[in-house]
């Protein structure tokens, strides 16, 4: 049948029907779609895990029981998960694991950019990368083949365009009915790594490397595609995609298998073309290999090592080098008069229970400054994580120092603590973010004393990536109702005692928790509660602002609501956003009154 | 069987993606190879939304090259002049006459570009520009969301599929409260269509 499917529906369905029965994840662009599409189907354990080291562990407990299982994450998710990925990859597997790594290159919605098949090399991992969902639909069914033949996890490399790109799937497998069951075999030698255990299986990594090599000379899914043997374009991922649009007749070979490499087919294939181009995303990682094999290659001269792919930019730098012929001059477009054309960045939205808080922090912290530059020794650090409330390092919020990694607000407010900056530090960090890896973090403040004053944003769900459940949600990956982990409980099962738990639309009552928290010489923490707009669908009666009160101060745009505009001078409320009676941040910052909330 | 290339551009929460789905799955039951792709980042905070619909006998790349989009469907009039670069030269710009002010225009130094502006930027690549009344024809038929139902209704006139393949669509894919209106909408956005290409003196 055919269906036309996401990069991450074709990796779930191609799972499904390969007999997964456990899968894993923490939320992360652009991976989150593979669980949430898993959780659709019957028959699979599924779980939101804490964070990825978590799922990846409770895939391989899965493993080690005898099923197949999958752990999902984004690029930087497989840093967090790095420590398991070495150690399974020690042990190997019993059931079929299958690591699922979906990169994002040119950063939409990531910190940083990496290139995950380093990983595959680095951790003695195989690791297979599909050009498009067919692609990733089958090779599922392998992945496991694999994993289970060779005793290994095997890394499945997705990109963003893999991941977010609908193509037409032939879906031509079924779940089994009969699926192994579950159970134990005692075996230590494998599963316990004790240095007298762990070097004998070194030696079983590298023995099954030498074996995959071999394996994979004859993988069906890597392709020779012989044209015009002047070019032979080596490639593979979305890059092949775009190489085959730009350089129209040249020779291809597309590789999937992309550790261990096919040494004898890439060899091969040079042999039998003019010349060797590499079109890959992110770091040289083909190129390289094909230089180790002496074969004389360009790559990255022309394609930039930065960012993300385009046909464009494979096609420019090709015209750049001579590759491609260059096209002909246009002829003269008509000149209009030119326009500057505004920005229009992400922002939290209307009614967003973050608002109050960075709103709060900015005037008290920043002191309504926030320039760079050395700060004044009264002005407060706001050290911030990751997640929506990250979109206040924007103007007109403005209110946050630092954003490095997850959980990384706590321990990095510790670090500036201990290292005497004479200026008080709070850390931001939502509840998600919280779960994911601020609880380590919070237990060190409070084993070293640290004097610092950490704020948790709960909005009560892992809203940047579009609602997904976190333990303290007590919402399960498929929606039913689980345990809850009360965030208050954990707080003050770890030692903190000067904890406030305010309302996120109460302004005042932020206000005076900060205060207080920043006197005190002690680990202190305010969890400001509010939900997300986006995922309970609140609706308040829209506020209104009274024209002939409004004296024009903007006081009210510094919240940088949405539903706040000026006209002719005078603020006014977009009735068909604002939030009103379930929000009113703003009447309580106009120092007119003038912003009149509906009875 | 013509490669078709559109490129829809609007901001978050605008139904740019449910379009795009449409747009997609009824190239697959015409017959055509499909790739589609969205570019979200934190979209749904108030960015911008593009998504790349590809029809053709065998698609390669996801995205669309600059220069090659035959249809610019733009949900909303600044993200629309953004993305005009990207139109072939005579390409159709199809734009709702729908302003989103972003933040960075309250308070800031460039104002938003009116429509003679952003007129003026699509005209720099092509002469087929149609402003829709998409709001106020949704809001005519009763349903105020199906703004992108009038836009895709507008842009099936350019394309040479049954309606059945379109309204077949539209029907699977919303629930069944919205179905009609909807439809209502697709039909009205079609005829809008017809009207102003009569004007315009372009014919099929």
């Amino acid at each position: 049948m055919k269906q036309l499917l996401s990069g991450n529906e074709a990796i779930a369905l191609g799972a499904y029907h390969a007999g997964v029965a456990a899968a894993t994840a923490y939320p992360g662009t652009p991976s989150t779609e593979i669980i949430e599409n898993m959780a659709r189907l019957d028959g699979v354990y599924v779980e939101w895990s804490t964070n990825e080291k978590v799922a990846l562990e409770v895939a391989m407990g899965a493993s080690y029981g005898g099923v197949r299982a999958l752990a999902s994450m984004k690029h930087v998710g497989l840093n967090v998960a790095a420590d398991p990925f070495f150690a399974v990859s020690t042990t190997g597997i019993i059931g079929g694991l299958v690591v699922v790594s979906c990169d994002d290159p040119g950063e939409h919605s990531s910190q940083g950019e990496q290139d995950n098949r380093h990983f595959a090399r680095f951790a003695k991992v195989p690791m297979l990368e599909p050009t498009d969902s067919q692609e990733a639909y089958d090779l599922m069914e392998w992945a496991f083949k694999i994993s289970e033949e060779f005793d290994t996890p095997v890394l499945l490399r997705s990109t963003t365009r893999i991941s977010h790109c609908k193509t037409v799937v032939n879906v031509n497998r079924e779940r089994q009915a009969n699926l192994k069951q579950a159970g134990f075999t005692r075996s230590p030698t494998k599963f316990v790594m004790v240095p007298s255990n762990a070097r004998p299986r070194r030696n079983a990594m590298e023995e099954r490397i030498i074996k995959l090599r071999s394996y994979v000379e004859s993988f069906p899914m890597n392709q020779t595609i012989m044209g015009d043997r002047k070019l032979g374009v080596v490639s593979s991922g979305v890059a092949y995609q775009y190489a085959r649009e730009v350089f129209k007749d040249a020779s291809f070979l597309k590789l999937v298998t992309t550790y261990p490499f096919p040494e004898d087919l890439i060899r091969k294939f040079a042999k039998e073309v003019e010349r060797v181009i590499v079109v890959e995303e992110l770091d040289p990682y083909l190129e390289e290999e094909l230089r180790c094999l002496g074969i004389p290659v360009i790559g990255k001269e022309f394609i930039s090592i930065i960012g993300e792919l385009t046909p464009e930019i494979v096609e420019q730098g090709a015209i750049r080098v001579g590759l491609l012929p260059a096209p002909p001059k246009p002829s003269a477009q008509p000149k209009a008069p030119p326009v500057q054309l505004p920005a229009r960045r992400p922002q939290l939205c209307a009614g967003c229970p973050h608002v109050g808080a960075e709103y709060v922090l900015r005037k008290l912290c920043f002191q309504g400054s926030g320039s760079p530059g050395p700060i004044k020794k009264d002005e407060i650090i706001v050290t911030s994580d990751i997640g929506c409330y990250t979109l206040g390092v924007y103007p007109p919020l403005a209110a946050l120092d630092t954003c490095a990694c997850m959980g990384a607000s706590i321990t990095q407010a510790i670090g500036l603590e201990k290292a005497k900056v004479p200026n008080k530090v709070v850390a931001v960090l939502g509840d998600s973010t919280f779960m994911h890896s601020g609880i380590t973090g919070l237990v060190d403040a409070v084993y070293n004393q640290a004097n610092i004053t950490v704020i948790i944003l709960d909005n009560g769900t892992t809203a940047m990536t579009g609602h997904q459940g976190h333990p303290a949600t007590g919402i399960s990956a498929r929606g039913a109702k689980a345990t809850t982990v009360k965030l208050e409980k954990v707080v003050e099962g770890v030692g903190v005692k000067d904890l406030h738990v305010v309302n996120a639309f109460d302004l005042k009552a932020i206000e005076s928790a900060i205060k207080h928290c920043l006197e005190t010489k002690e680990p202190s923490v305010i969890i400001v509660r509010g939900p997300c707009p986006l995922n309970v669908k609140i609706k308040g009666k829209p506020s209104k602002v009274d024209e002939d009160l409004c004296t024009s101060c903007y006081m009210c745009l510094d919240i940088g609501c949405p539903a706040i505009s000026l006209a002719n001078d005078k603020a006014v409320i977009d009735a068909g956003v604002c939030l009103g009676t379930a929000c009113g941040v703003c009447a309580q910052v106009c120092p007119q009154e003038a912003i009149l909330k509906a009875e | 069987m013509k490669d078709v290339n559109v490129l829809m551009v609007g901001v978050g929460g605008q139904g740019v993606i449910l379009a795009s789905d449409a747009m997609s799955e009824i190239g697959v039951l015409s017959g055509y190879d499909v790739k589609k792709t969205d570019s979200l980042g934190m979209a749904q905070r108030g960015g911008s939304v593009v998504s790349h619909v590809r029809w053709g006998k065998h698609v390669y790349s996801p995205m669309i090259k600059r220069g090659e989009v035959d249809f610019l469907v733009g949900f909303e009039q600044l993200e629309t002049a953004r993305w005009a670069p990207f139109l072939r030269p005579g390409g159709v710009a199809i734009v709702a006459d729908v302003v989103v002010i972003p933040i960075s225009v309250i308070g800031g130094t460039i104002p938003y570009p009116n429509w003679s502006q952003t007129e003026g930027v699509l005209h720099q690549y092509t002469n087929q520009v149609y402003l829709i009344p998409a709001p106020k024809i949704a809001e005519e038929v009763g349903n105020p969301r199906a703004v992108n139902m009038v836009i895709l209704g507008f842009l099936s006139e350019f394309l040479e599929l049954k309606p059945e393949a379109w309204t077949d669509n539209i029907r699977q894919k919303l629930p069944p409260k919205f179905v009609e209106s909807s439809l209502r909408a697709f039909q009205r956005g079609a005829e809008k269509a017809k009207a102003m290409r009569q004007v315009k003196g372009v014919g099929k």
